[in-house]
């Protein structure tokens, strides 16, 4: 994917966060 | 176990891997752990890991920019950690 | 590129499947809890069959729902329970199911611990006969202890024992954690909710303020591989440590429930006409899932009400929505138990005389009041008979 240079300048230093782990166990309101 | 860029990975068998709009949900049936997989080019790249030698071909492969690349690493140190992606072929 | 939505933002728009569901089996049970979500007793006449249950399960593999939460009533009593156990794994449907311990026999716990994508909860609600007993009948105790045992013995691990905590087991909590260390299982804490027979006994039974606080100090300190179902996140603003999980209800967006006869409920304390989405026969559950009205507007973005200002409220989120509806409070303002008072406050005053009702009542022998917490006064029942009503 091609990107504009000006885009490369903006990009935020803190990479995005692609993977969030969630700690579930049943979910509220189960078993 | 820190990610080796030079050895071949895939996702455990024990994963389910379930499309969602924003990308896919990932369950793990052994641990019982969650995750969320926010991008879709990143779900195709996790489906697809076991096709390439090592992650660091599995990674070029992509064509990632420099950032793009850096948030897959992060990533994959996530997966890795709850045992979602292993090694092995 | 857009950025990603935080994970809590994208669950409160809801899933295209639920991550995992509640579903009740039967109504019938050989208990009679105190404080029985479903009021559960008899079956009803109208379960659905074995086959209803295979097309559920066929729609829930498609689908890729990760796993079920089975239970009741006491699921165990359907005589095709071990069937149909079978038939969801075999369609890659994970099952958590839900006993009494009743039909855990040592040869059945065996055959579960040699069986993958099953797990086994067992109930319990007391560390001690005299506790549990009194809330789940005479005999339960040693049930369930019983089924620990040949589950510890069958070589299972990770199995769960699930505790309502009330009034009177919110110190035995050391000793809770002690049974599940001794057996190889794991401990699961819930909350008691005003739902089903819970509504009868719930200014008896639910946790008093400074309980709570012991409750939510426990749980930063020893909480670790203790389970909740997330249940506990109104504690949330006791301190600055927030529990462990998902933080929010997920009631007709990441969960809901299907009861013994096929009506979908946004939640399994929340068995009322306002809060049911549909009914698998006919349409089916995915097309309730994705298009009933009740779970779209559940999936809309909810304002805290009165509860915005509150600098609490982005760690409580308001509470849990059965609790409030089945107290006679609104949906938009705080929780009975909120930890700041203000549930209190309201409950004040609320109409206490015309609370709603839960719409099913299975309960056997009509609902009777007894004197929690004495044993011996209670009339010996048909608590361990293994043949409920029809």
């Amino acid at each position: 994917m091609a990107e504009p240079v000006s885009e490369e300048i903006e990009t935020p230093v803190v990479e995005e966060l692609l993977v969030e782990e969630v700690s579930i166990d049943g979910m509220c309101g189960v078993y | 176990m820190p990610l080796d860029l030079e050895k071949p990975y895939r996702l455990n068998p024990s994963v389910a891997l379930r499309p969602e709009p924003f990308g896919a949900l990932a369950y793990h049936f052994g641990n019982r752990k969650l995750s969320f997989l926010k991008a879709p080019d990143l779900v195709e790249f996790v489906r697809g890991l076991g096709e390439h030698a090592t992650l660091s071909q599995a990674l070029d492969a992509r064509e990632l920019t420099d950032v793009r690349r850096a948030s897959y690493l992060k990533a994959l140190d996530s997966l890795v950690a709850t045992d979602m992606i292993v090694e092995g072929e | 590129m857009t950025a990603t939505l935080p994970l809590v933002e994208q669950f409160k728009y809801g899933l295209d499947a639920p991550i995992c569901l509640t579903w009740e089996w039967t109504y019938a049970c050989n208990l009679a809890c105190e404080h029985c979500l479903s009021s559960s007793g008899r079956r009803d006449p109208d379960e659905l069959s074995t086959d209803e249950i295979k097309a559920v399960i066929d729609e829930l593999g498609r689908m890729q729902v990760f796993y079920v939460n089975v239970g009741g009533g006491e699921p165990t009593v359907r005589p095709d329970f071990w069937e149909l156990l079978d038939y969801a794994i075999a369609h890659h449907v994970g099952i958590k199911f839900s006993t009494n311990g009743v039909k855990i026999t040592p040869e059945r716990a065996r055959q579960l611990a040699s069986t993958d994508y099953v797990d086994v909860q067992i109930s319990l609600d007391g560390a001690t006969r005299e506790v549990n007993d009194a809330v789940r009948g005479p005999g339960s105790y040693d049930m369930a202890m019983r089924a620990l045992k040949n589950l510890s013995d069958a070589g299972m691990r990770d199995f769960k024992i699930s505790v309502v905590m009330t009034r009177h087991n919110i110190g035995q909590l050391d000793e809770f954690k002690r049974i599940a260390d001794d057996f190889g299982a794991r401990l699961r804490i819930t909350r008691l909710r005003p739902s089903g027979r819970g509504a009868d006994v719930w200014d008896e039974l639910h946790p008093a303020a400074d309980q709570q606080l012991e409750l939510y100090d426990w749980l930063v300190a020893n909480g670790e591989g203790v389970l909740t179902g997330d249940s506990f996140f109104h504690l949330n603003a006791l301190g600055s440590t927030p529990l462990p999980g998902l933080n929010l209800c997920g009631a007709g967006r990441v969960v809901c429930l299907i009861d013994p006869v096929g009506d979908v409920y946004a939640c399994p304390f929340a068995i009322h006409a306002v809060f049911k989405a549909g009914n698998v026969r006919g349409e089916g559950f995915k097309s309730v899932w994705q298009n009933s009205e009740l779970f779209k507007d559940l999936r809309r973005p909810q304002t805290g009400g009165i509860c915005n200002s509150c600098p609490a409220y982005d760690s409580c989120q308001g509470g849990c929505m059965a609790a409030k509806f089945f107290t006679g409070l609104p949906l938009d303002g705080p929780d009975p138990e909120c930890v700041k008072g203000h549930g209190e406050q309201a409950l004040s005053k609320r109409d206490g005389d015309t609370l709603p009702k839960a719409s099913q009542d299975h309960s056997r022998n009509g609902k009777r009041k007894v004197l929690l917490g004495i044993p011996s006064v209670r009339l010996p029942d048909r608590a361990c008979d293994t043949s409920p009503l029809a």
